[in-house]
């Protein structure tokens, strides 16, 4: 599963730190842009890597929530149900979704594709309701909008994030990035929402 | 004449704002060269001058924490950002590293150079893929530029997934390689904080306040703002309002004129119940709404500014299910390493819920309460009593509604009501 040109992208991400085992969690975040999610064949090579005991980095890995122990869909969906969102609509957005792929909380659609899950509070609160997918934004979405969302994600095709890069990457891909690999896409997508520039706006018509 | 003051957001709507060129095209990294050239006492001074105060929620002077740091100690010191922005209702802190991610660099490098720092770090939160490309990025092109790498390393460490590491003594736990659970204190950061050496843990809208002041000086910051509460800051719009948003604004400001500025409570309706600065700072009502959102003046009325995560919710809202919602979060964010956090969240969530099924009893009320005033004060970190901040606020002020759901044997409220797709509730 791990080449050697992976090994040596893991031991540049240990020299980051001054000290190794800061490395443990974009070491994990690499593990699952290889392996999709913390295999345990990750978790031995991490624990090699670091010279402590795999236990200790089970620890670390059942703590997170972002670290998944079993495969998530190509693309991972998130639907915010914490307090704010879930008054505005997000928890019809997640009962609308999970009956319209026919999986609860945590599951996975037969081809793969799509996995869900509820989550907490992404920072996005101006732009509720939020769904998020390989944790990209999707700002101000509908029950329709997010069926719509997952439908494209099954053929293939889903539409670029609100605010995030010009096309949507794979969980995979995505988990490269949060382990500090620049795909060289900082460059793509919008600067900010309406939302964000409002008071700017506002502040120049003299308000 | 505008209330509002960008400074922190002034060159956000421009298309390349997160650019090294734009920001540098804006005056960028001037700060940091005029304060490279400054005795680091002199920085720590003039931050302490200017009365900048934490922005994550608590409002610790950001200069005293700087002058806390021993110096000549012969030990390594860190400064430490976090960026775990995760607080229901914030959403600050997220937009800014989306569209000026530079401007926090720059900070960094003053605060490293402040407090003699060689290391500095950025805990970021996993959950904002784009946010974290921007950083790198931009990290990547200070460093290509020279501002970073002379003496100062940054290193950007991404979160994975847990609440409590915006705790910073988790935060540091966590970027140590551990399980994110509080610390024990003392030993404060200042003195044993990142690999038991002194470390400086700031809030990324801190940070990214000091260029300007650098650039400008205390006395212009001191202009802004009220006696105690210097200078402008983010507060974030949300919920049932016409246009929620960010809203750059002197400390003081209220949020009936920040409601004037963008629209106000979503058309037909009436505001119900608000947060101060996300969901552990007690609930205010439509009672509050002249009141300073400055540190002092948010205290004296009961409750904290905290993040200033301007929550809105009209009179279609059941604050039982809100309560209850946030109440699963905490239960659900406990690291479990306290007994009144781990246990008590469980509990409290289980009464809540029967409350807003209709099963619960009146008792129940008094049940809650005391179960508050057991993990109030008596858990280890604060995650524990912003868990009993919004059950204990919203009995004060609407005890009324609790007793309906039992008397009623029900909640009476259509939660599609309140939903923006609701044809009563449309923007």
């Amino acid at each position: 599963m791990f080449s050697d040109q992976d090994l040596q992208v893991m031991d540049s991400i240990i020299k980051r730190y001054p000290r190794s085992r800061s490395a443990i969690m974009p070491l994990l975040h690499y593990v699952q842009s290889k392996a999709g999610y913390v295999t345990s064949e990750g978790i031995e090579l991490v624990a090699k890597l670091l010279t402590i005991e795999t236990a200790e980095v089970s620890a670390v890995a059942t703590f997170y929530t972002q670290y998944k122990r079993k495969p998530v869909g190509e693309y991972h969906v998130g639907v915010c149900t914490n307090t704010l969102c879930a008054v505005m609509g997000g928890d019809e957005i997640f009962a609308g979704l999970k009956d319209h792929l026919g999986i609860e909380n945590d599951g996975v659609t037969a081809d793969g594709k799509v996995s869900l899950e509820h989550i907490e509070c992404n920072a996005a609160c101006d732009y509720a309701p939020v769904v998020m997918a390989n944790w990209e934004f999707y700002d101000n979405q509908t029950v329709q909008s997010s069926k719509d969302l997952v439908d494209s994600m099954r053929q293939g095709n889903p539409p670029a994030p609100t605010r995030g890069p010009n096309s949507l990457p794979t969980w995979k891909e995505n988990s490269a990035v949060l382990a500090g690999i620049n795909d060289g896409r900082a460059n793509e997508g919008v600067q900010a929402g309406q939302p964000t520039l409002l008071g700017l706006k506002l502040s120049k018509e003299g308000k | 004449m505008t209330k509002l003051v960008p400074i922190l957001s002034a060159h956000w709507d421009e298309k390349d704002s997160f650019t090294i060129e734009a920001y540098t095209r804006n005056g960028g990294y001037k700060a940091s060269a005029k304060a490279l050239s400054m005795d680091p006492d002199a920085v720590i001074q003039l931050v302490k001058d200017s009365g900048l105060r934490g922005r994550g929620g608590a409002g610790f002077p950001t200069g005293m924490k700087w002058g806390f740091i021993p110096q000549g100690d012969n030990k390594d010191h860190y400064l430490v950002v976090n960026a775990d922005e995760s607080e229901p209702g914030t959403c600050k802190d997220t937009p800014l590293m989306m569209a000026n991610p530079h401007v926090l660099i720059e900070g960094c490098i003053i605060a490293s150079h402040a407090i003699r720092a060689k290391y500095a770090f950025i805990y970021i939160r996993g959950e904002v893929t784009h946010v974290v490309r921007r950083l790198n990025q931009a990290i990547e092109d200070a460093y290509k530029a020279g501002h970073l790498g002379k003496g100062i390393e940054l290193v950007l460490h991404v979160g994975a997934g847990a609440y409590i590491c915006g705790e910073e003594t988790a935060l540091l736990d966590s970027l140590e390689g551990f399980r994110g659970q509080p610390r024990l204190r003392p030993p404060f950061p200042a003195i044993a904080g990142l690999y038991a050496r002194p470390t400086v843990v700031n809030n990324v809208e801190s940070i990214a306040s000091v260029p300007a002041i650098i650039t400008n000086g205390a006395e212009w910051y001191q202009k802004y703002g009220t006696e105690k509460s210097k200078g402008m800051t983010l507060y974030s719009l949300s919920g049932h309002v016409v246009n929620p948003g960010q809203f750059e604004a002197p400390l003081g400001i209220t949020l009936r004129e920040i409601l004037e500025i963008a629209g106000g409570v979503r058309s037909g309706h009436k505001l119900k119940f608000w947060t101060p600065g996300g969901s552990s700072t007690p609930l205010f009502t439509d009672a509050h709404l002249d009141i300073a959102l400055d540190y002092e003046g948010v205290a004296a009325a009961g409750s904290m500014l905290g993040t200033k995560a301007l929550q809105i919710f009209d009179e279609t809202t059941c604050v039982v299910r809100a309560v209850l919602r946030w109440t699963e979060f905490y239960k659900h964010e406990s690291c479990g390493k306290c007994t009144p956090c781990r246990e008590g969240t469980w509990w409290l969530v289980q009464i809540l819920r029967d409350l807003e099924n209709g099963s619960g009893t009146e008792e129940d009320l008094a049940k809650l309460l005391d179960l508050c005033d057991n993990i109030m004060g008596r858990s280890f970190c604060a995650l524990g009593d912003g868990a009993t901040s919004p059950i204990t606020s919203s009995i004060k002020y609407f005890r009324d509604e609790y007793i309906a759901h039992v008397t009623g044997k029900g909640c009476p409220f259509d939660p599609v009501a309140s939903t923006i797709f609701s044809t009563t509730g449309a923007r």
